[in-house]
């Protein structure tokens, strides 16, 4: 026992050494206020169960040591013991109290997550269309007019409100230091609300399988100030070519492509699947063609209850 | 494409080609091992058309360490492909093959069948009946899990592996994404070994409820004959799910209807439900036989009556109850809103308190005890703390809002590592040591099973453990690669020098296998350990009939009991016993139940509908059967009984 606990320091340790100290972990190395949150319930929930742990190892070490045979004398019977009422209670009540404040946490900070971040409600957030195709990332700028692929740049300080959905297999949206992720499905449009608070390079990908080159469908995220982000849109403006039908067409195709920048988006000639008939049937019988902004409004407020725009 | 084009496989590697010419030679030497020693009517009387609990027993335990054999290979492939950074040992299709097949073979084709063989040997006995309500649909439900296994296996050399994951998430796993059969083996076998687990549901039911020994009421049956009544109930509810789901699935692949694809009104998100409404509570139907295992090894060994029966009673109902209503937790990032995410995030948590019920319980069945430290009991004790770091990362897992960041990483595969194996791996191992006296007539050796104990629970936590880490750095799982700058790489060797570690400990349970068969002393008692259930009460190796005497229970520790207070068990006298006969139509059905499931995943009708004329044969055939069974004379049981006597 007290050689495998040694080893487990050890290598505790050595990981720890490994990874901790140069850079931190993503996850916990927050550089927006949706992972800053996420970091936050990370911490308070290995604190917590910190405490279950070691009230287990405390008992556990204590039994074996204490009640091993070789420490008894022969004759030793041990008794017959029911069980205790008073010690079952406890036992039952503790968890529940700490189950209870980790379920409140979770609900506030779920909410919180799933809503404009904190701090940025009173700006309209900046809307990106993210899309996976078999092994890439489309990212269309409606306010822009401009679209890009396998790359991201968005301005700091502002709230942004991704639109996620897939042309193939179910991808997952993730970019680890500015929050968790989001699922992108064919069939329906997803919103991850993210904002970066520093100017900087993250790393952004698919986390969910999707055949074969999925360990490779990345992307860069460019956080850059208002000033410099607004630069990099005229730059675009002015030298990337309009994505055409076809070209979009040819960028589907399974397979990784390097990065690319266009003008104009994908979402005028393969609109995403949103609103009443975009594949996933909510049941309405309601055939009429709606104006596609409201159909929107419906959808987001059926997938992210609460949301509010 | 040419008839026989379909059965190449699609994407051939060096491994492919070799493990062909291993999996040919390995059956030439089996048949002409057979024939040369002249085994194959033993083969067929004692073993193939076997309606003995205990021995299909045997054969599930044979099975499922083949398979565990097959899925710690793939185990191996995977952390040394990842080893290193951009590591070019396997190729991305190569690899998503094979964490899919280690996936689906670890829990479908080895942790069940490893429980169901211990539960067939066992909770008989400990109920103290002669045999399963229905001897001759254990047969069945083995060989159908048996063939399910094979029709799996064989895709790896035949026609190409699944490929989507064990989770086989729609639309990857259609036709659209996924055109080799892979998936179709996925569906089927799936399929035929499914329906031969729910069969064994309904049987231990039945069992359990209906042949329990005179006096034995419910809150006096061993906890481990609570744990199999419990898992067989969620399996009588869970696995419809998955039989609709895949069959749904099998229309979609081979008849064009589109349920889980995009167009036409099909839903991914209704593959994902139906998967996880099965397959959530399936990961308890291989945990709380664990549960079971390790209340009556630690009361063996701590030498004391398990603390607090009837809450442990309590708190397996509960989870079983509560596994039914978590299943969204395993894609909160599918869309679904705070809301839905904040309750399953809740019901989730809530299955800590009564796990911790269980944990606390066990440490106070310890507490002023006389502890043995044998091999079962290592393991035992090695799972309280292991499987307490793997539950408090689940509770971590379950708040939706942390979840976005450990979904699908890392960290998710150290956590579900760490509650399986010491909550299933560690516990048939330590079942399986513990009970292998009795299935065998001679035990294991401690010795050499301490050294595979240390190499496995060392080996275990230096592959898991970094795994925590790699997934909090972002590292997704599944990812065949990954490149040098992301700081990954010596992590991950460290996960394989782990995997190296565990291996020797699996092969080291070999060499004890062979090394006690031949060495240890078949000298034994009837009750090695000192144990206190029924099953320690009658001969061993055990005869035909398991008791004589039908034995009689007036508390949950009635053999402890009979030996510490004199209570009598065998109270009747020697009576003629009817036992079921043996029979060859499940072993034949499931054959034809194999060529069946072969022909679908190659849709070639002719034959498939032939296997099911075949199959529908079988089952009319044993309906105008007039088979009664037979008696076991006085006489012959009074003999038995006195040889058995005699040997000790
Ligand atoms: C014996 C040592 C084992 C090792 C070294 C091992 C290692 C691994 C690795 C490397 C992965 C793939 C991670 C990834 O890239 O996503 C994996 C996945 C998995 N393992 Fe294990 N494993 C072991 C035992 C087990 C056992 C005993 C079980 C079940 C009882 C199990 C169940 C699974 C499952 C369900 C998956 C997910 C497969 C999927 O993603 O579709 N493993 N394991
Ligand atoms: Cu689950």
């Amino acid at each position: 026992m007290k050689i495998k606990w040694a080893l487990l320091t050890i290598l505790f340790t050595i990981a720890t050494v490994l990874t901790g100290c140069d850079n931190p972990l993503m996850v916990l190395d927050p550089k927006g206020p949706v992972a800053a949150t996420q970091a936050d319930v990370i911490m308070i929930s290995i604190w917590t169960m910190s405490f279950v742990v070691l009230v287990v190892m405390v008992l556990y070490i204590f039994m074996i040591m204490k009640y091993r045979a070789s420490k008894q004398r022969d004759d030793y019977e041990p008794p017959h013991i029911e069980g205790s009422k008073v010690l079952e209670i406890i036992w039952v009540a503790i968890p529940i109290l700490i189950v209870a404040f980790l379920s409140v946490v979770t609900v506030k900070t779920t909410n919180e997550v799933e809503a404009t971040p904190k701090g940025y409600g009173d700006q309209e957030p900046l809307v990106i269309y993210a899309s996976s195709s078999n092994w890439k990332w489309h990212f269309s700028y409606p306010e822009e007019d401009i679209e890009t692929v396998n790359y991201l740049f968005i301005p700091t300080n502002r709230p942004i409100e991704f639109k996620l959905y897939s042309f193939g297999p179910i991808s997952s949206f993730w970019i680890p230091q500015l929050g968790g992720q989001k699922y992108a499905m064919s069939d329906m449009v997803n919103t991850l609300h993210l904002a970066a608070d520093v100017p900087g390079e993250y790393m952004g990908r698919n986390s969910n399988f999707s055949g074969s080159g999925f360990a490779q469908q990345t992307f860069n995220v460019n956080a850059l100030s208002a000033k410099e982000y607004d630069k990099w849109v005229d730059e675009i403006k002015a030298t990337a070519k309009p994505i055409t039908e076809e070209k979009f067409n040819e960028l589907l195709k399974p397979g990784h492509v390097g990065q690319s920048t266009y003008t104009g988006t994908h979402l005028e000639f393969s609109p995403a699947p949103e609103g009443e008939n975009a594949g996933h049937d909510h049941g309405s019988s309601d055939t009429e063609e709606n104006d596609s902004k409201d159909t929107h409004e419906e959808h987001s407020e059926h997938s992210n209850m609460n949301h509010d725009h | 494409m040419d008839y026989f084009d379909r059965f190449a496989v699609p994407h051939p590697s060096p491994a492919i080609y070799a493990s062909m010419v291993a999996i040919g030679l390995t059956m030439i030497a089996v048949v002409a091992g057979i024939t040369y020693f002249k085994k194959w009517g033993y083969l067929w009387r004692e073993w193939l058309t076997t309606v003995d609990h205990k021995r299909i027993g045997i054969m599930y335990i044979l099975a499922a360490l083949l398979m565990l054999f097959r899925g710690g290979v793939d185990a191996l492939m995977m952390r040394a492909q990842t080893a290193i950074p951009d590591n070019g040992l396997l190729d991305g299709q190569h690899y998503n093959e094979v964490f899919t097949t280690h996936g689906v073979v670890m829990i479908l084709f080895m942790a069940m069948p490893f429980i169901i063989g211990l539960m067939n040997i066992v909770t008989p006995l400990q109920v103290g009946a002669r045999d399963v309500a229905f001897p001759r649909l254990n047969a069945v439900s083995f060989w159908l899990f048996f063939m399910g296994a094979m029709l799996f296996n064989i895709s790896f050399v035949v026609g190409g592996s699944p490929d989507a994951g064990w989770t086989s998430y729609f639309p990857l796993a259609g036709n659209d994404f996924s055109e080799s059969v892979g998936s179709n083996y996925y569906a089927i076998s799936l399929q035929i070994a499914g329906i031969g687990t729910l069969m064994t549901g309904i049987n231990f039911i039945v069992t359990i409820l209906k042949m329990r020994a005179p006096g034995m009421t419910l809150m006096k049956m061993p906890m481990f004959t609570w744990s199999i009544l419990i898992t067989n109930f969620i399996i009588v509810f869970a696995f419809p799910v998955l039989t609709v789901a895949l069959a749904l699935m099998t229309m979609d692949r081979l008849f064009g209807t589109q349920f889980f694809t995009m167009a036409n009104g099909g839903s991914d998100m209704l593959w994902a439900n139906l998967f996880w409404v099965w397959g959530h509570p399936e990961v308890y139907i291989v945990i709380l036989p664990a549960f079971g295992i390790y209340s009556e090894i630690i009361s063996t060994f701590a030498r004391r009556n398990l603390y607090g029966y009837n809450s442990m009673v309590i708190s397996m109902v509960a989870i079983s109850t509560l596994s039914f209503i978590v299943w969204a937790h395993h894609f909160y990032t599918m869309g679904h809103g705070a809301m839905v995410n904040g309750i399953f995030s809740i019901t989730t948590m809530a299955i800590a308190v009564p796990t911790g019920v269980k944990i606390f319980n066990w440490l106070f069945t310890l507490w002023k005890g006389k502890i043995v430290f044998t091999v079962p009991m290592l393991y035992s004790l090695a799972f309280i703390p292991i499987f307490t770091l793997g539950g408090v990362t689940g509770v971590m897992l379950a708040m939706a809002s942390a979840d976005y960041q450990y979904h699908n990483t890392m960290f998710l595969v150290a956590h579900f590592h760490y509650v399986l194996i010491p909550g299933t791996v560690f516990a048939v191992l330590a079942g399986f040591t513990y009970w292998w006296p009795k299935m065998f007539g001679f035990m294991l050796s401690e010795k050499i099973g301490k050294w595979s104990f240390w190499f496995i629970i060392i080996g275990f936590n230096v592959t898991f453990f970094p795994m925590f880490i790699t997934g909090l750095d972002g590292q997704a799982r599944r990812m065949y690669t990954y490149s040098e700058s992301t700081g990954y790489g010596p992590l991950n060797m460290l996960s394989f020098v782990g995997a190296i570690g565990l291996a020797i400990g699996f092969a080291l349970i070999v060499y004890n296998i062979y090394w006690s068969t031949r060495y240890a002393s078949r000298n034994i008692s009837n009750d090695p350990w000192d144990a206190r259930s029924l099953e320690w009460a009658t001969h061993t190796p055990i005869p035909e009939y398991n008791f004589a005497v039908v034995p009689t229970v007036d508390s949950t520790e009635a053999f402890w009991d009979s030996k510490k207070k004199g209570f009598k068990l065998f109270g009747g006298k020697v009576e003629k016993i009817h036992m079921p006969n043996n029979s060859g139509v499940p072993f034949i059905m499931s054959c034809i139940f194999f060529v069946w499931g072969f022909a679908l995943v190659f849709s070639m009708w002719i034959i498939a509908i032939i296997a099911t004329i075949g199959i529908f044969a079988c089952m009319i055939h044993r309906s105008f059967e007039k088979d009664h069974g037979r008696y076991i004379s006085v006489e012959e049981i009074e003999e038995t009984e006195n040889k058995l006597r005699g040997a000790k």
